[in-house]
């Protein structure tokens, strides 16, 4: 297949399904089959185009045949295909697990249509090589996000909802003021073109100062320190499919953006951005991982843990080493897996156990083994207990740190994983270890049987899934360990990025 | 006509800021309706400003003359104004739900996501209800 092709691909096949989804509308099965089909079908698109990224080397594609840096392109790098690749994986993942943890009403509404347009947009950010058409794509994220969220209009959803919007809005508002003063300076939207042409641009302190004013944009987005306020009050509001898919995957889009940013164009005064990132990103992990601490709900916990971890993918790239690049990439690859995994055990844990207060949960461990199985060897990898797939990825960051004597932030970074733990033992405790609290009725034959084996089933695959998958990158992480090097060697060797954008 | 320009989106972006700040949704939302209105102004003047230089290409010419004002941000402002009007829409919409269900509009009592549990080990003794 030509290069274009597998490029729009990745876009146009949720957008497809999507349509289909919304045709139709009156069939609950239909939607509930195409939904799957149509990401069945993502995840082979996508498995085509990471293969032709590993063969190839970075590939690009100009939309309409109007040559680079006046049309829109699109680049496919490692970096943008092994997330698009693991966005499509875990899509399919939260599809099944929705097939059972949806109720009519919201499928009525449009559900699958919804997340299969947020698939199509966050592709959209990921492959493109054009910063208007960078905002255009969030502002479908962002429309997408918001359906999602309220979808079903409880108290609790529209009230989360309302946080989300606003603050989202803002940040918005704050990339196109950015994008329109880089292109007053500039004259191009072409990311390429704007890093050839910022090369020769005097005036750094005005790039600087537009720098920042994406860092603060993307940083709201990505939910760093002290930007990150919504996300801790809307995460938990929507069902669990929805909030585990906001959980593994918008984040740490804003992530790739930044990382993108921050190597390819904004590498003028590396010594004042990097250093603010380096801020950002310590203390990121470090209330993070404190406001946890003090949350008593299972997905409360989890929401606040993901501002934590956001913290260790900014302090590889504001580290700024290949190492330490390698070590972002890794981390936010595992990230999506471990993270959506916690989630969408919480909702298991919530059908079995009847709620997220940890106080009223209990006795999981004596009910149902395989649960705390599964819930530990997320937990274990998220904390970075080695051999899991979380050691390595902390592990590549400590290393990157170590190997330019950044001490204070490796210490930090290694603290934080130790609080992490904490927080992990928590949940433990309170839901698999400690006993059901009395009077509980979750011991009952007939509370057990509220689930049917069918559902049981839907909701455990995704979940037995990903967690294989963490064991399996935690026993091989060569693997993902090649994809991350070369990823980063592209994001630091920026000319090669440049050169195939530029000349088709 | 710059500086004019530039003191009008200062004056947006502050008004925009306050009313942002504001307790009652409506302002809050209003403000970002003011806030994409000063980012868009500011989109419009970064594209040069000038009169009466329509940017036309002469018909025996290949480049257009100087001192014309660039037309591509302005095609970007058109862009980000429909873009802005379906999320204002939305949002109005979503508040104007919020408002149905829970008869409130103070961002200050919105506190039902946020409701705080008792700390676990006070679970079994009395908790006053």
């Amino acid at each position: 297949m030509e290069n274009h092709l597998l490029l729009i691909l990745p876009i146009l096949t949720p957008l497809l399904f999507a349509a289909l989804g919304m045709i139709l509308y009156k069939s609950r099965t239909a939607q509930r089959t195409t939904a799957i089909i149509g990401s069945a079908a993502q995840v082979a698109v996508t498995v085509l185009l990471f293969r032709r990224i590993w063969e190839e080397g970075i590939i690009a594609a100009q939309m309409g045949n109007w040559p680079a840096p006046f049309g829109i392109s699109l680049v496919g790098d490692t970096f943008s295909g092994i997330m698009v690749l693991t966005v499509a994986v875990t899509s399919l993942a939260i599809f099944i697990y929705s097939l059972a943890d949806i109720d009519k009403k919201r499928e009525h509404y449009g559900y699958y249509p919804a997340l299969n347009l947020l698939v199509m947009a966050v592709n959209g950010t990921l492959l493109t090589g054009d910063i208007f058409n960078m905002f255009v794509w969030f502002e479908l994220t962002l429309i997408s996000a918001f359906v999602l969220l309220s979808i079903g209009n409880t108290r609790q959803q529209l009230e989360g909802t309302i946080k989300y919007v606003i603050i989202n809005l803002f940040s918005s508002a704050l990339f196109l003021l950015a994008v329109g003063l880089l292109y007053g300076i500039v004259g191009s939207l072409n990311m390429a073109d704007v890093a050839v042409k910022l090369e020769s641009y005097e005036n750094t302190g005005l790039i600087t100062t537009i720098s920042v004013l994406f860092m603060v944009s993307f940083g709201l987005k990505a939910a760093v320190f002290p930007l990150f306020f919504w996300l801790p009050s809307s995460y938990h509001t929507p069902p669990v499919a929805i909030s585990a898919f906001f959980a593994g995957i918008l984040t740490k889009v804003a992530i790739y953006v930044l990382a993108r940013y921050y190597t390819l164009i904004f590498v003028q005064d590396v010594g004042y951005t990097h250093t603010i990132l380096l801020w950002i990103g310590g203390l990121t992990m470090v209330i993070g991982v404190l406001g946890a601490a003090a949350q008593y709900e299972f997905r409360k916990i989890l929401s606040i843990h993901i501002v934590s971890q956001i913290g260790y993918m900014i302090m590889g790239i504001a580290l700024f080493t290949p190492m330490a690049l390698l070590g972002t990439v890794f981390f936010v690859v595992n990230q999506i897996f471990v993270k959506m995994n916690l989630f969408l055990i919480s909702g298991i844990a919530n059908r079995l156990g009847g709620s997220f207060e940890l106080k009223e949960l209990g006795g999981l461990y004596k009910n149902y083994l395989w649960l705390g199985v599964l819930f530990l060897i997320s937990a274990f990898s998220l904390a970075g207990f080695p051999p899991l797939s979380g050691f390595w990825a902390k592990f590549t960051l400590v290393y990157a740190g170590l190997e330019i004597q950044a001490w204070v932030i490796v210490g930090v970074a290694l603290g934080v994983s130790l609080l992490t733990l904490f927080s992990m033992v928590k949940i433990w405790a309170f839901a698999f270890w400690k006993a059901l609290p009395e009077g509980h009725p979750a011991d009952t034959r007939d509370y057990q049987k509220r689930i049917s084996t069918r559902d049981l089933i839907l909701l455990a695959a995704p979940v037995v899934f990903l967690a294989l998958l963490t064991v399996v990158i935690g026993v091989f992480p060569e693997y993902l360990y090649a994809v991350s090097e070369r990823a980063a060697e592209q994001l630091m060797g920026r000319t090669e990025y440049i050169e195939t954008v530029l000349q088709p | 006509m710059e500086i004019l320009l530039a003191i009008t989106v200062g004056i947006l972006f502050s008004a925009s800021l306050y009313l942002i700040l504001k307790r009652s949704l409506i302002r809050v939302i209003i403000g970002i309706l003011i806030l994409s209105n000063a980012v868009n102004l500011v989109i419009f003047t970064m594209g040069r400003l000038t009169r009466g230089a329509p940017p036309l290409i002469e018909p025996d010419a290949y480049t257009a003359g100087a001192g014309i004002a660039n037309a591509l941000p302005q095609a970007l402002i058109l862009t980000a104004i429909v873009i802005g009007f379906g999320l204002f829409a939305f949002t109005l919409a979503i508040i104007y739900r919020y408002y149905l269900t829970t008869k409130n509009l103070r961002s200050d009592a919105m506190n039902d996501s946020e409701t705080p549990v008792p700390h676990p080990f006070s679970f079994g003794k009395k908790e006053g209800k």
